[in-house]
């Protein structure tokens, strides 16, 4: 059953759950932060609709810097502008930041120990139509292994925004990794959240595998851990909106107490979220780790939906998944 | 303030010890970039010890006038004179290099008071340089920054966004100095990746642009007070420079871009720099 303190949308595998794209988050924590702090800025290359960052240049246009379709330019003239005691969130596409500017990420944020935060937008596959070149399915590789940096991917809209939120008030650099397509929001303002700290989505009795979730694919789980239940098989989904750092504790007690984990990312199954949660597990407490996500291959146009029913990332393969694992 | 004979005098003899302080802590690390730091020894002289608006012992001062230094690696230039200028022992400009020394072999912020940025990836300072200079001008705080290049690095495309996002938003507080030496790693510039007409793509980019010796003391000061009263735009200082300058046997010489001078040869050079004086 979905667990109560979780504090989920009422109804939510019941009836149709209203559907966001994550980045809208990111435009209304953007803005939210900026009425907490004046020294929160919002810098744009070319892509301010699509982001969202023009929510926060119709509130704050004189806190609202546009670089140009320059993406080394976006995180190198937001590293300056932090030095100055800003707190700068940069917006374009994870594709291209931090796709193409990783270098200047790591070297004039990162290792300077700056608090620019990081928000790559239309990550993942469901990027859908404009195909591989735009589908970021690498960044939680890229910026996991980067020094002082913190790695955020929130399941829906709403958590969207308190990671934005809750990155403004950090004195260090953040990635956030949001979405392009509308999504199921299933969290609500009073569902808990904690930097670093894993959630409960669904709980049952008897687990035979624990899932864990990363992003907006969290929906998907809890899908499948509905007709799982239907079917007499329990799990639990445990939700990380923070992949750096992980929640070690959660890892280790699903390892101990359930023995069986599956992982679920939109994102290559090398060096994201699956290899984090591998590490911890054989590291502490040794056990079966499946990571579902993409295989080691480049996306390709499509619709959303259609693209994760392609890769295998819909509830029906996680219930064929969970069975195949649980041995029923 | 009047620029007398004495002033320049005392500038140029602090720039010669201060060169000696960069062989010195290249021998003692037996590795680093010799040519670039003795090329750029004048003008670090003179923003330090005349043009600079900075406190040796208030390195967070807010109204410090920012030192930007993009091209990383001629960073011993950088740590020699500061060293002079008090912010350090300059005994401790032997540890450059060393393993737990605050003096990386390419600057970090974190590890030494008075640094503005991490360097040493080319082609990101003036974007950083920019950013600060933006963030400046937000909060009407009427420090300046300096943000010293290189010419090789002006092949790096983040260094033309840089210099596009200073024109459009006549970042006046911004003035560039780049070290013309003509030199890179493996060759002349010119030859590797042709950079000229420096100035006219700076004008382009809606740059003021002033051309000087970077070796000739007054011109130096006079190109930053030139630069200073521009309010409409960022500058370019274009500071032509000889990449070792001071030491003959390696003037001109790119091999000398990244090797320290030995023991026999670092005795030679300092000699070559004391001679300087009487020319």
């Amino acid at each position: 059953m979905i667990n109560p303190l979780a504090k989920l949308v009422p109804g939510l595998l019941e009836g149709k759950p209203e559907k966001k794209p994550t980045r809208d988050g990111f435009g209304n924590g953007t803005v939210e932060a900026g009425k907490e702090n004046p020294n929160v800025v919002v810098l744009s290359a070319d892509l301010g609709d699509s982001t969202r960052a023009a929510w926060f240049q119709k509130e704050f246009p004189d806190r609202y810097v546009e670089v140009g379709v320059a993406e080394q330019n976006l995180a190198t003239v937001a590293a300056g502008m932090a030095n100055e005691g800003k707190i700068p969130f940069i917006a374009s596409y994870a594709a291209f930041s931090p796709g193409r500017n990783w270098e200047q990420i790591r070297t004039t944020i990162a290792l300077n120990n700056m608090p620019v935060k990081v928000c790559g937008m239309h990550a993942g596959i469901q990027t859908g139509p404009d195909g591989a070149t735009h589908q970021m399915l690498e960044d939680i590789a890229l910026m996991r292994a980067m020094p002082n940096m913190m790695v955020m991917v929130p399941g829906d809209a709403e958590e969207g925004k308190k990671c934005a939120v809750a990155a403004a008030r950090l004195n260090h650099p953040v990635y956030i990794r949001y979405g392009r397509a509308s999504e199921p929001v299933f969290t609500t303002p009073e569902t808990p959240f904690e930097i670093g700290k894993a959630l409960n989505l669904w709980e049952s009795k008897n687990p035979k595998v624990a899932i864990f979730t990363t992003g907006s694919i969290a929906y998907q789980a809890l899908s499948a851990a509905k007709t799982l239940a239907e079917e007499g098989i329990d799990v639990v989904v445990t939700h990380f909106h923070t992949v750096k750092p992980i929640d070690r504790e959660a890892i280790i007690t699903a390892a101990k107490d359930i023995g069986k984990i599956i992982t679920l990312e939109e994102h290559q199954t090398m060096g994201g979220f699956g290899s984090a949660v591998a590490e911890v597990v054989s590291e502490e407490y040794p056990a079966q780790v499946i990571r579902m996500g993409i295989q080691d291959e480049f996306g390709q146009s499509g619709e959303a939906d259609e693209l994760m029913e392609y890769y295998k990332l819909t509830a029906p393969h996680i219930v064929a998944k969970v069975k195949s694992v649980a041995g029923v | 303030m009047a620029l007398t004979d004495e002033t320049l005098q005392a500038l140029e003899d602090k720039a010669r010890e201060i060169r000696i302080t960069v062989l010195r802590m290249l021998n003692a690390a037996k590795s680093g970039h010799t040519s670039g730091p003795l090329g750029m020894a004048d003008i670090f002289t003179a923003l330090y010890f005349h043009s600079a608006k900075h406190d040796s012992k208030n390195p967070d001062w807010a109204a410090r006038d920012r030192i930007v230094l993009s091209n990383g690696h001629i960073t011993p230039i950088r740590y020699a004179t500061m060293a002079h200028a008090g912010y350090f022992p300059i005994e401790e400009c032997l540890t450059l290099r060393k393993l737990g020394s605050r003096l990386q072999g390419h600057p970090e912020r974190e590890k030494l008071p008075g640094l503005e940025s991490t360097s040493g990836p080319l082609g990101s300072g003036l974007s950083q340089a920019a950013g600060m200079a933006y963030a400046l001008r937000m909060d009407k705080n009427n420090a300046r920054v300096f943000c010293l290049t290189s010419d090789g690095e002006q092949q790096e495309g983040n260094t033309w966004e840089g210099a596009m996002f200073a024109g459009k938003y006549r970042l006046y507080n911004l003035i560039q100095i780049m070290d013309r030496n003509n030199i890179q790693i493996e060759g002349n510039t010119e030859d590797i990746m042709p950079l000229e007409p420096l100035a006219d793509k700076y004008r382009a980019f809606n740059w003021h642009v002033i051309e000087i010796d970077g070796h000739n003391m007054r011109d130096i000061i006079d190109a930053i007070d030139e630069a200073k009263a521009v309010r409409e735009k960022p500058t370019l200082i274009l500071a032509r420079t000889i990449p070792g300058k001071g030491v003959k046997d390696i003037e001109y010489d790119y091999k000398w871009h990244g090797k320290p001078p030995s023991d026999e040869e670092l005795v030679r050079f300092i000699e070559q720099v004391e001679a300087t004086k009487n020319v």
